[in-house]
């Protein structure tokens, strides 16, 4: 292979700058976090909502649930990361537009952040249903005959639940937002993607840079798993067959 | 912006007809090839063999903590070392596409095979049935029946997923689209056809799993 | 658990353990000769360089030369026909793929750049550009000075990034940079108003301004913030390949041809729309053409 070698690039200094190419990437490391668990904060906020709408017995929540979650899962992330960036702007006011274009703060970020998290809430939503679709009918019909109203019911009885039984297959949504976080580059987020392509155009040292990625992303995801794991022991509901990731 | 010039689509749709067309190539493929692996993946994770298990569980883990571009981009770059010759980007993603998956249907076939009750193993070693016969005739159509609609959804996931061969210049739909928005310099309006396009197959897709949902469903 | 990811981490060791055993076949010529064909890598959107037209076939200034190159190789190896494959590189790829073997000829719109010397070699340079910016009309800016504390748009892994990077330290100018994924996307910004100026190689802007849909707001201005000389790309190491190729090259340039066809490229309507670039001969290409060089583009820019 005639592929120049040079291990020591990480340390060496950028070009026109005083930083050294590992503090880009644990730059981008930084912003891939934040980007990761902002998203997921809203994915879970909206997804276990959605979810439990989708579960209701009546139609006009279901539908408008269903309606989410189609949205949302059935166009590429990539495409919608840019529609959400380039095109929805352009539907504001004049004034209001130009305030998201220039002087929103940290507006890749939000962007990047909102959108992962809405894709990913289609995914949770749709993990929630099938957790309150696994509780026994029992379950619903005993809390409303005690008395209790249906925003009740869910509050007290089927979500508490349902939440625990869906922790396992969460876990590999959990993953899958980091992982996705990296199409957060097309829109000039500076997180992990990006920084790896500025260093190696930087540096021309293209495959030493991938690996030093593809290990940190696989760092992050296997973190992830492992917490999940974690909390899915700990809140494991008593009495139902038990089975670990 | 202002206005759109939605003119564009017209030149475009020669292009996204041929990347449509690889589209689907790459996905019945990378969807066939990944089942069949994925299952045989499955078979050995939960094998009592402690290697051969071990070895599948880190294929799959590794598959699966990893970006699916950066997966496209390794693939890329070392496989012309293993088969000694540049195999061409559409290759390449088909190979890469249909290994990536696998892990993932092999996750898939795993729970379904542990989905079928132990009663029909007990049963069917009981008829005589040797190990290999009880997995072909009796576990793996169940497991494959319960777990259909999952496999599909998944695979609806994989033809969204083939838009990230645009890292290795592969030229899929979405590619197709990018190369007219940019050489016509009209990259909004491409992108809004393929959202639209992306959408109405996707969620013709989902319809059609959720009606098959209902018919295979075994009752118990 | 540690040892399911020891299992992972030692399964990654020998996958990347792979390429080592790979052995390098002596040489582009006898490669070309032994299988009978060569593989141009081709960019999809380097207009006007190498770029696909409404055909969806490879076309462009650097396409030309590279078939000019491929004629001369003809001659050279005694071969009566020679099968041309073209395959698609972006700017992430391009230099894996020459070092790995795929690609034989880079027929793109790639800087010839020290770093980069490092890894491959450059056949004469054979296109200059410089690095400015494109404004608004109606905003008025003339320089860079102006820019500062506004958002200024570039490509992702793109020279310009460094280059705006080190303006910035040297003349105290604080500039918000946006990255878009590529030329149009950063372009784009610009239309949009995410930024007020797009700093990039002068020929690539010209492209986006003439595309776009209303060309006459638009302008090239200010400093040149780089010379940068962009050439045909090839592995490094394989003098007898490099002979051929640079030959090739220099003999357009003595025979004036290379001139047509600069001008049917850069001066004449080009598809896929039929705008033309009006984009004449820099002065810096006109003395390359007389005197052909493949020095990389530090040679030009050191003060």
């Amino acid at each position: 292979m005639n592929y120049h070698w040079n291990w020591g690039i990480f340390l060496e200094q950028v070009k026109g700058g005083d930083e050294t190419y590992l503090d880009w990437l644990l730059t981008g490391l930084g912003w891939t976090l934040a980007v990761s668990l902002t998203a997921w904060v809203i994915a879970l906020t909206l997804g276990i909502c959605i979810g439990a709408l989708r579960s209701m017995p009546s139609r006009l929540p279901v539908m408008l649930g269903n309606a989410w979650v189609e949205l949302f899962r059935n166009i590429p992330l990539l495409v919608q990361m840019f529609l959400w960036f380039f095109v929805m702007p352009e539907f504001l006011p004049r004034d209001w537009s130009l305030w998201v274009k220039q002087d929103m703060p940290a507006k890749e970020f939000l962007t990047a952040a909102l959108c992962l998290g809405l894709f990913t809430s289609a995914r949770v939503a749709e993990q929630v249903r099938a957790g309150v679709g696994s509780l026994p009918r029992g379950q619903r019909d005993a809390a409303l005959a005690l008395g209790l109203t249906l925003p009740q019911t869910y509050r007290h009885v089927i979500l508490p639940q349902a939440l625990r039984i869906v922790i396992p297959p969460l876990t590999s949504e959990f993953m899958n937002v980091f992982k996705n976080s990296s199409v957060a580059f097309a829109i000039g987020v500076l997180e992990l993607t990006f920084q790896a392509r500025q260093m190696q155009e930087d540096s021309e040292q293209g495959i030493e840079t991938f690996l030093a990625v593809t290990l940190l992303y696989f760092i992050c995801a296997f973190a992830a798993n492992r917490g999940m794991v974690l909390i899915e022991a700990r809140t494991r509901v008593p009495g139902l067959i038990a089975r670990t990731g | 912006m202002g206005e759109f010039d939605f003119t564009v689509w017209q030149p475009s749709l020669p292009f996204i007809r041929d990347g449509l067309l690889f589209t689907l190539r790459l996905t019945l493929v990378a969807m066939s090839g990944g089942i069949v692996i994925g299952t045989l993946l499955a078979l050995a994770r939960l094998s009592p063999v402690a290697p051969l298990s071990r070895i599948a569980g880190a294929y799959v883990d590794l598959m699966r903590s990893v970006p699916l571009v950066l997966v496209i981009l390794w693939f890329f770059l070392v496989i012309p070392f293993i088969s000694g010759a540049p195999v061409g980007a559409e290759t390449s993603a088909i190979i890469t596409f249909t290994a990536f998956e696998a892990a993932f249907y092999c996750e898939i076939m795993r729970s379904g095979i542990q989905s079928v009750p132990r009663g029909q193993v007990d049963a069917a070693r009981a008829l005589g049935l040797g190990q290999a016969q009880t997995m072909i005739h009796v576990i793996l159509p169940q497991a494959v029946r319960n777990m259909l609609p999952v496999l599909l959804t998944q695979t609806i996931v994989l033809f969204q997923d083939t838009s990230l061969v645009y890292a290795i210049g592969a030229k899929d739909m979405l590619k197709a689209a990018d190369i007219v928005g940019k050489n016509y310099n009209r990259p909004v309006e491409m992108i809004v056809l393929s959202a639209l396009i992306y959408f109405v197959i996707c969620f013709s897709l989902s319809l059609a799993v959720k009606q098959l949902q209902k018919t295979v469903a075994i009752i118990r | 658990m540690i040892r399911r990811a020891a299992a992972v981490v030692s399964l990654t060791l020998v996958i990347l353990a792979l390429p080592a055993l790979a052995q390098d076949a002596g040489g582009t010529l006898k490669k070309v000769r032994d299988s009978g064909s060569i593989t141009m890598g081709i960019r999809e959107s380097s207009l006007p360089l190498s770029y696909l037209d409404d055909k969806q076939q490879p076309v462009g200034y650097h396409i030309e030369i590279c078939n000019r190159i491929v004629d001369a190789l003809k001659a050279h190896l005694k071969m009566s026909a020679l099968k041309i494959t073209h395959t698609p590189v972006t700017s992430q790829n391009r230099i894996p793929l020459v070092t790995n073997g795929t690609v034989d000829l880079e027929c793109g719109s790639t800087t010839n750049n020290e770093a980069r010397k490092k890894q491959v070699d450059f056949a004469p340079t054979t296109f200059v550009t410089n690095v400015r910016m494109a404004v608004k009309k109606a905003s008025g800016i003339k320089s860079l000075s102006e820019l500062n504390g506004k958002p200024v748009a570039t490509t992702t892994g793109t020279t310009s990034v460094q280059l705006m990077r080190a303006h910035e330290k040297g003349k105290h100018i604080d500039f918000k940079e946006v990255y878009g994924k590529d030329h149009a996307d950063a372009f784009l910004m610009l239309e949009t108003d995410r930024a007020v100026a797009f700093v990039m190689d002068d020929n690539l802007l010209a492209g986006l301004i003439v595309t776009s849909k209303n060309p006459n707001d638009y302008v090239i201005v200010g400093e040149v913030l780089n010379i940068e000389p962009i050439a045909i790309m090839l592995r490094k190491d394989d003098p007898a390949f490099k002979a051929v190729v640079d030959d090739a090259v220099k003999a357009l340039m003595k025979s004036g041809e290379i001139d047509k066809l600069y001008a049917k490229w850069f001066m004449n309507p080009i598809p896929p729309k039929g705008a033309s670039l009006n984009f004449p001969m820099s002065d810096k290409l006109k003395e390359l053409i007389k005197t052909p060089s493949d020095a990389p583009a530090e040679a030009y820019n050191r003060k």
